[in-house]
């Protein structure tokens, strides 16, 4: 007879399942990219699986753990943000050591699974950054559409990287607008000159933020994430360059210029969500969320890097379990009488 | 009467399981080949055997008395010979034993005369003792004495009837519910008067709808004006006492306090059944209805004898092959047990026999990754992963800070957990640690207090001594003084007097150091 213990019920659901959820919910992301870019997304993601895999299996098996997490998917979620963040025809191999970083540093030597107190994938993005700035700001410009052949060779390095590979995003266009004292005119007028403006952001990327605010949002209906962090991220991002904007519409961009380009849907929904690295009461993860899309755009628009996502949920991460220490939620019958939750059922 | 309702957070919504059990009319067992009472079958103390092996017993006649005003007293369940009085293994995990009368059922199940009570002429005192002679207690599966729960209810404003019977599975209460009815509700209404309270709230999930027809029907028979029957939504655990008065009058009972101090006391409807047939015919408890369900061919509800041993009760509804233990209780609070014969008890609501197919063991456990499903399914607004991570780590004290001890261990957290950990499991041990080191630190300090007792008298004597000593020295002193001979006979006493107290202190300081090591390392242990 064995003593399993109570409860002997269990809901469908699993660490690979959420896993799976959060991915299917990248899905339409993947897809706009890569109408975007080419197949050589698809390309970087396949890569970025397969060497998180590789790495997670050998340190599991050196740190003596079983090889069935593996199957937990949440390997391939980290591999998938490491490709989508990075730029798409990044050399090979800085996509592989963003994995290395990703998985062996900020992953398994912390203790593998839901031990890490930094966001794997978001470490990945610091490191190469500060290493490789220029290859990490290298975007295809607009309109270059290269084969795949060609793409491969730029990707796996047979070929020269050519210059007219990168243009500056809009992201750097209104940076570079910003710190350039000479500068008159507006962001959009610069913006559509160079005909980086689409319909309400950054050409073409403005689709792609599209499609991961629906992948979000799916996240948020199916339960897989709570509302909390991407409201308040995108709230307070709103809030700032609201502020910005009005004050000097000629040198800061709308918000919504703001919301739908870099990395602000992708971090907003998939990535300050991380639950490991991130807040767990639901005071807390307000405050992460809020935190994160303010650092974020004050890194963006004043910092040295072309986007802030990274930085400003990293330095988020330090704080959370601070946070989360001082956020903690009365519990049921620490209210006194109910009154403060008189909803009424019928 | 549209009854307002509140809700409590988290919660779940697991498959009901109800239909195998629920279609078929509540049945008497058959009389088991013998019986195993046990003398503990609620909270407080164990009942005291009053009879012996050899003894002729009738049915409902007591076997066992109860110990002080928190134990309950037990009966035979039917009537024969008492072939052991010995410890036999409790329907508990632990595996434990308790003291248990083994009764040979002659077979012809005969009552001893019974006679009811005039309780409506009586004290409230006498009516709760009549009911702990009676041994009720609690029958939703606690198993707390039921007089003492009134005893506790003066000036009460809500007694709540509990039909809400939120374990999958079971369907005792709602057969009860149903054949019954008008039992329970005078039963309710006898205990409405003996605590004088102005409302009666029945609360019944509504899976249950022909169950709530019923106890409608029956409140609307019996005239009564003050009970409502709500139907109450269906959400694991709205059972639940705290939950249930949440939802039924919308206040939390306060962490640190009981629903009575809110002026609300609860009681199981097959409890009401209890009271009513004690006071009512004068019979003391010795059945129940037992819900036999999971890996059966014939799930059923039975009226069975306690001390019925479980395998042969379960043998009714005909287990499959592939039958691999019984748990007592629902799916989610419920227990397994250590053996298939334990005795059917007071709180034995439901018995599940189970097989790897039905309740598959679960997949191996993972990290947690902090994705809050536990804390939002959480009824009692607990972080549960917060207390399975203090757990883990054995820092008891700060699983406390955390409200451990709110924990119902209804299950909710480690059901929607998708990295499968037992965190109800995680829990009870934590409790367990707490419970035995707040034992220790109570043993540590009263042997402290003893030892301080003594050391302190022990002072005080010697100081008496010292005192009187030195007394009679001066006595003789003066009176040698005025006969002017030897003083250094006094002297001398004084001076052995000295040493003797320097030898104690060193003898209390030695003492000292040793129970307080003594107490580190049990601390440690
Ligand atoms: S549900 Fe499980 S994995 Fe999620 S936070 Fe709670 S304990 Fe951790
Ligand atoms: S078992 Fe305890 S911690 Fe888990 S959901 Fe129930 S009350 Fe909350």
């Amino acid at each position: 007879m064995n003593f399993i213990s109570p409860p002997y019920l269990h809901a469908e659901t699993s660490v690979r399942r959420v896993m799976n959820r959060v991915m299917l919910a990248l899905l339409p992301g993947i897809v706009v990219y890569t109408a975007l870019v080419g197949v050589a997304i698809i390309v970087q993601i396949l890569l970025a699986c397969f060497f998180a895999l590789l790495f997670e299996g050998l340190f599991q098996k050196l740190r003596g753990r079983s090889l069935a997490s593996l199957q937990d998917g949440s390997a391939l979620v980290t591999a998938c943000l490491i490709a989508l963040t990075f730029p798409p025809l990044s050399p090979w191999w800085l996509t592989v050591l963003g994995v290395f970083f990703a998985i062996v540093i900020a992953k398994q030597l912390y203790g593998g699974l839901g031990q890490n107190p930094f966001n794997p994938a978001m470490i990945a993005f610091a490191v190469c950054i500060v290493a490789f700035p220029a290859l990490m700001s290298q975007w295809p410009a607009q309109g270059l559409y290269l084969p795949l052949s060609q793409q491969m060779e730029v990707i796996f390095g047979v070929s020269p990287r050519i210059d007219a590979l990168t243009a500056a995003t809009p992201l750097d266009a209104i940076k570079t607008a910003l710190k350039m004292d000479s500068f008159t005119g507006s962001i959009q007028e610069l913006l559509k000159s160079q005909s980086l403006y689409g319909t309400f952001a950054g050409r073409g990327w403005e689709w792609v933020t599209t499609a991961y605010l629906v992948g979000g949002l799916f996240l948020v209906q199916r339960r897989v994430i709570t509302w909390q962090v991407p409201v308040a991220f995108l709230a307070s991002m709103t809030v700032i360059s609201l502020i910005c904007w009005l004050v000097d519409p000629t040198r800061f961009s709308d918000p919504l210029f703001h919301l739908f380009s870099g990395g602000t849907m992708l971090g907003a929904f998939f990535i300050a969500t991380d639950p490991v690295s991130g807040c767990a009461t639901p005071t807390g993860k307000l405050i992460f969320g809020g935190g994160a899309g303010l650092l974020a755009y004050l890194i963006r628009v004043f910092g040295g890097f072309p986007d802030g996502i990274a930085f400003s949920i990293l330095m988020m991460n330090i704080c959370a379990p601070l946070i989360d220490v001082y956020t903690q939620p009365a519990i049921f019958g620490m209210r006194r009488g109910g009154k403060k939750k008189e909803r009424e059922h019928e | 009467m549209l009854q307002k309702l509140f809700k409590f957070k988290g919660g779940i919504k697991p498959a009901h399981h109800k239909a195998e059990s629920r279609g078929t009319p509540i049945a008497a067992a058959p009389l088991p080949g013998h019986l195993v009472i046990p003398l503990s079958q609620s909270a407080g103390e164990a009942a005291q055997p009053v009879v012996a092996v050899g003894d002729k017993v009738l049915k409902g006649q007591f076997i066992g008395k109860a110990e002080g005003w928190l134990s309950s007293a037990v009966h035979a369940s039917t009537s024969g010979t008492v072939i052991a009085v010995e410890p036999r293994l409790m329907p508990h995990p632990s595996g434990l034993a308790t003291l248990s009368v083994v009764i040979l059922p002659d077979g012809e199940d005969r009552w001893m005369p019974l006679q009811a009570p005039d309780y409506k002429n009586m004290s409230l005192k006498s009516v709760l003792q009549y009911l702990q002679d009676a041994g009720v207690v609690g029958m939703g599966g606690a198993g707390f004495p039921s007089h003492v729960k009134m005893q506790d209810s003066a000036a009460l404003g809500d007694l709540v009837i509990n039909g809400a019977e939120c374990e999958p599975y079971i369907t005792c209460d709602d057969r009860l519910m149903r054949e019954r009815a008008g039992e329970i509700i005078a039963g309710s209404g006898i205990i409405r008067d003996l605590l004088q309270v102005k409302r009666v709230l029945i609360g019944i999930e509504d899976n249950k709808p022909e169950a709530i027809a019923a106890m409608q029907a029956a409140v609307e028979a019996a005239g009564e004006t003050t009970f409502s029957v709500v139907a109450v939504p269906t959400l694991y655990p709205a059972g639940g006492i705290r939950q249930l008065i949440r939802v039924l009058t919308g206040k939390e009972v306060p962490v640190d306090q009981r629903s009575t101090d809110l002026g609300i006391q609860c009681f199981n409807v097959g409890t009401a059944l209890s009271v009513w047939r004690a006071l009512n015919l004068g019979e003391p408890v010795v059945s129940r209805v037992v819900t036999l369900t999971g890996n059966v061919e014939q799930p059923g509800n039975w009226e069975a004898l306690i001390g019925t041993p479980m395998n042969e009760l379960l043998a009714l509804a005909r287990p499959r092959a592939d039958t691999d233990g019984v748990i007592m209780g629902g799916p989610m609070m419920g227990i397994p047990m250590p053996a298939c014969d334990v005795p059917v008890t007071k709180g034995s609501n439901c018995l599940i026999a189970r097989s790897p197919t039905l309740f598959p063991p679960p997949p191996p456990e993972m990290p947690c990754i902090r994705c809050g499903a536990c804390a939002r399914a959480c009824p009692q607004e607990l972080q549960p992963f917060e207390l399975y991570w203090w757990s883990r780590a054995r820092q008891f004290d700060k699983a406390r800070e955390y409200h451990l001890s709110s924990c119902i261990e209804c299950g909710c957290c480690a059901y929607v957990c998708p990295a499968n950990i037992p965190l109800v499991q995680y829990f009870r041990f934590s409790k367990s640690e707490i419970r035995a080191a707040a034992r220790e630190q109570k043993m540590a300090d009263s042997a402290r207090a003893r030892f301080e007792f003594k050391q302190f008298r022990a002072e005080r004597e010697k100081a008496e001594k010292a005192e009187k000593l030195a007394r009679a020295a001066a006595a003789q002193a003066a009176k040698l003084a005025a006969e002017r001979d030897a003083a250094p006979e006094g002297e001398s006493g004084a001076v052995g007097d000295a040493a003797d107290a320097k030898q104690a202190v060193i003898a209390a300081a030695v003492e000292r150091a040793r129970v307080q090591r003594a107490e580190t390392d049990s601390r440690d242990a």
